[in-house]
């Protein structure tokens, strides 16, 4: 094969244009660092932070490093986005297909939901969400339990803390039954194909991943139990709970709202996915002898969610960007903790920034390439 | 005779030559940042989004302060009117990338002067124009009256990217106390939180409380604790590497504290060309060359007092009229018991 210079020179000025310029900006901000004696590097990231963090998955205070206070951001991050994540997808598909719903009420509901919270912007949500339930919500002192157990306050929910004995025991019997759903998955595909008979895998399932844990508390010798939180007093008027999980206004505040925000656009995919599959097939899947459930499940779905995932990993990705909005609500993201407090103690603003950059740029292509993988697998596949 | 003209010419030249040197000289002191100001016609100066008593902007968009007065009496020196001054309203944590970055050339924003900041991020800064220390803030009806009734689980709102962070960790630690920091971007939230009931206690510099205190729903609720958990010198701040103009906002802000300290006001500033005593009549422009130094007239000084005032007229003004700390504490000339003291302007 050989070359023309047609096809190269193009291409090859494209790429000496980009590394002018990314060189000129380089050499730039190189020349003016050096000007005004500012000093370039990533030694920081082992320095002693100083400052301490309201919320954070890993074990951390101040003495800990600058790299360690950017993972606490990082994973409050993930933790934002993943719970956003599975919120708006559950409440999207219920919306989306609500939306499709004969039930004239239903319907307009769905409708109304979904032009009314993809119309406001983000932000103000977010500012809503806080400060209004933040005003809305009972002092520690007022709160009543829910359940007995739970206490919803201005200072965050409390939650009772699971106590685990033999943690590993359940830890174990919840692997065994994955692994045990998934061979007989494999089983019961084979006895279809050779066979034609189906086995109720699903029901198969629901009873493995029930029963093989609650055999690990029975003879395992696993036990849990509950630590309820107690309310302590700080001072006349000031109450906390002691005891059990809390878990910050801020992140409530945050989940709810991006949920809320980006479930609209999730439910808009959905719909659009289902309404794309032409009526023929539903009409042709039950000429066929397939149940309605059998039509939902093997005809509708399958060719839906390709008209279904490519769209919805925007919507993912958007979620998990937006999520950077945590700062304004005090939410310790990783904006919030490297971008912001970690940024003004060092003074590192490049190279934090292109840090913090980098991060949301992997964290998106994870997610991109996770969907994508998943899209191909549900592809139509052209034999 | 002809000897004596032949020594007159190299004398004439020799003169020359020296005078050639003085302006060559004069023009060099001139620094790029003051060439650029006088250029624009307006100095550049990075305030805080709205601090009362310090810099705050009323409806009309017209800031006043004492950090805003540092900025116009630069402008007064440097300009002649103190009004040419652009104003840009900075969050913390954009305030040190604003100024080295070439954004602004003077940053006067209740900043803490501390070694690492003064040291490591490219930023000189060239004096004290409030003695501040951090404090707390709680509600009334919580009966707490002193920082030795905090207990475990306190939380506490504040700012992020500010030196208040840090104090309140080394304030906790070393009582051993847990509590929960609630670190918020903007100060507009920090006390919409504190006032909704999120946090127990709001901390920040004294004089910070006391502004942000006439904010909340409802200001006799709250107390600020009489404690003060560290030392927060705040002052302008100028970029590193431009040794004129760093002298320039220095002396700025020094005229304002030594025309308090020799009775100068904005009202009898021209009258105080006769007196009798020198430094006065050196800060009035009237007696020495104290100007040249900078590459400027000998009137800068004389400017600043009659456009801004003395430090004492701008005190008063904006921190003390506004009912936000009518008493000046440290903030009291060294020979009436406070700590401000500037080196002589001579």
């Amino acid at each position: 094969m050989n070359f023309r210079p047609k096809d190269i020179v193009p291409q090859l000025i494209t790429v000496i244009a980009v590394v002018l310029i990314f060189g000129f900006f380089t050499y730039n901000a190189q020349i003016n660092m050096e000007n005004r004696g500012i000093d370039f590097g990533y030694g920081f990231l082992s320095q002693e932070s100083s400052f301490d963090v309201q919320f954070s998955l890993i074990e951390y205070d101040g003495s800990h490093s600058y790299f360690r206070a950017y993972l606490v951001g990082l994973l409050n991050t993930i933790l934002v986005s993943v719970i956003g994540i599975i919120i708006a997808t559950i409440l999207g598909v219920i919306v989306g297909v609500a939306r499709l719903s004969p039930n004239y009420l239903i319907n307009k509901f769905a409708a109304f939901y979904v032009e009314f919270f993809r119309n406001i912007p983000l932000l103000l949500q977010i500012f809503f969400w806080y400060f209004a339930a933040l005003r809305a919500l009972p002092l520690p002192q007022d709160a009543e339990a829910i359940f007995g157990i739970f206490f919803l306050t201005i200072k965050g929910l409390y939650v009772p803390a699971f106590i685990w004995q033999n943690f590993n025991v359940f830890f174990y019997s919840i692997v065994a039954a994955v692994i045990a759903i998934i061979v007989i998955r494999i089983h019961a595909k084979k006895v279809q194909e050779s066979q034609g008979k189906q086995i109720p895998v699903f029901f198969i399932s629901i009873g493995l991943i029930f029963i093989l844990p609650l055999l690990s508390f029975l003879l395992g010798g696993v036990s849990l139990s509950f630590e309820v939180p107690v309310l302590k007093q700080l001072a006349t008027t000031s109450f906390i709970y002691e005891g059990g999980v809390s878990l910050p206004p801020e992140l409530i505040a945050l989940t709810l709202s991006l949920s809320l925000y980006t479930a609209t656009f999730i439910a808009e995919c959905v719909r659009a996915g289902i309404q794309g599959v032409g009526k023929g097939q539903k009409e042709a899947a039950a000429s066929i002898g397939l149940t309605p459930n059998q039509v939902l499940k093997l005809v509708i779905m399958p060719q839906a969610l390709r008209i279904i995932i490519p769209p919805t990993t925007n919507q993912y990705l958007n979620l998990t960007k937006n999520s950077s909005l945590a700062a304004a609500i005090a939410y310790p993201d990783l904006v919030l903790v490297f971008a912001g407090t970690a940024l003004m103690q060092t003074g590192k603003a490049i190279e934090i920034v292109s840090i913090t950059m980098f991060t949301y740029l992997t964290l998106s292509i994870s997610i991109s390439i996770l969907m994508n993988w998943y899209n191909k697998k549900i592809a139509i596949q052209e034999k | 005779m002809f000897k004596y003209l032949k020594q007159l010419t190299s004398l004439v030249a020799m003169v020359a030559v020296l005078f050639t040197f003085t302006t060559e000289s004069m023009a060099a002191k001139k620094s790029k940042t003051l060439k650029n100001t006088q250029k624009k016609g307006f100095v550049r100066c990075g305030v805080s989004q709205g601090l009362p008593g310090f810099s705050n902007a009323d409806a009309a968009g017209n800031w006043t302060g004492v950090d805003v007065d540092v900025c116009r009496a630069v402008a007064a020196a440097v300009l002649g009117d103190a009004n040419k001054v652009k104003f840009t309203p900075l969050s913390a944590k954009e305030r040190f990338t604003a100024l080295t970055s070439g954004e602004i050339d003077i940053l006067s924003r209740n900043t803490t002067w501390t070694l690492s900041r003064d040291a490591d991020i490219g930023l000189t800064f060239v004096g004290v124009n409030f003695y501040d220390g951090q404090g707390f803030m709680v509600r009334k009806s919580s009966g707490i009256t002193s920082t030795s009734q905090f207990k475990n689980g306190i939380s506490a709102c504040t700012n992020i990217g500010t030196t208040t962070e840090l104090n309140m960790r080394d304030f906790f630690n070393s009582k051993g106390i847990s509590y929960e920091p609630v670190a918020f971007e903007k100060a507009d939230e920090v006390v919409a939180a504190y006032d909704a009931g999120r946090c127990d206690t709001y901390t920040t510099d004294k004089s910070g409380l006391a502004a942000q205190r006439t904010k909340m729903k409802n200001p006799d609720e709250h107390i600020v604790l009489p404690e003060t958990i560290s030392k927060e010198p705040l002052g302008p701040v100028v970029r590193q590497g431009d040794a004129v103009w760093e002298d320039i906002v220095r002396w700025s802000l020094n005229t304002m504290i030594e025309a308090e300290e020799y009775g100068i006001t904005s009202a009898n500033a021209d009258s105080m060309k006769t007196s009798d005593n020198p430094a006065i009549k050196r800060l009035v422009g009237a007696e020495g060359e104290l100007g040249a130094a900078f590459g400027l007239d000998n009137d800068w000084s004389l400017r600043i007092i009659k456009q801004v005032g003395n430090y004492g007229e701008s005190y008063k003004r904006n921190i003390a009229d506004t009912g936000i700390l009518p008493d000046r504490g440290p903030n009291q000339l060294w020979t009436k018991g406070g700590i401000l003291y500037v080196p002589p302007a001579r």
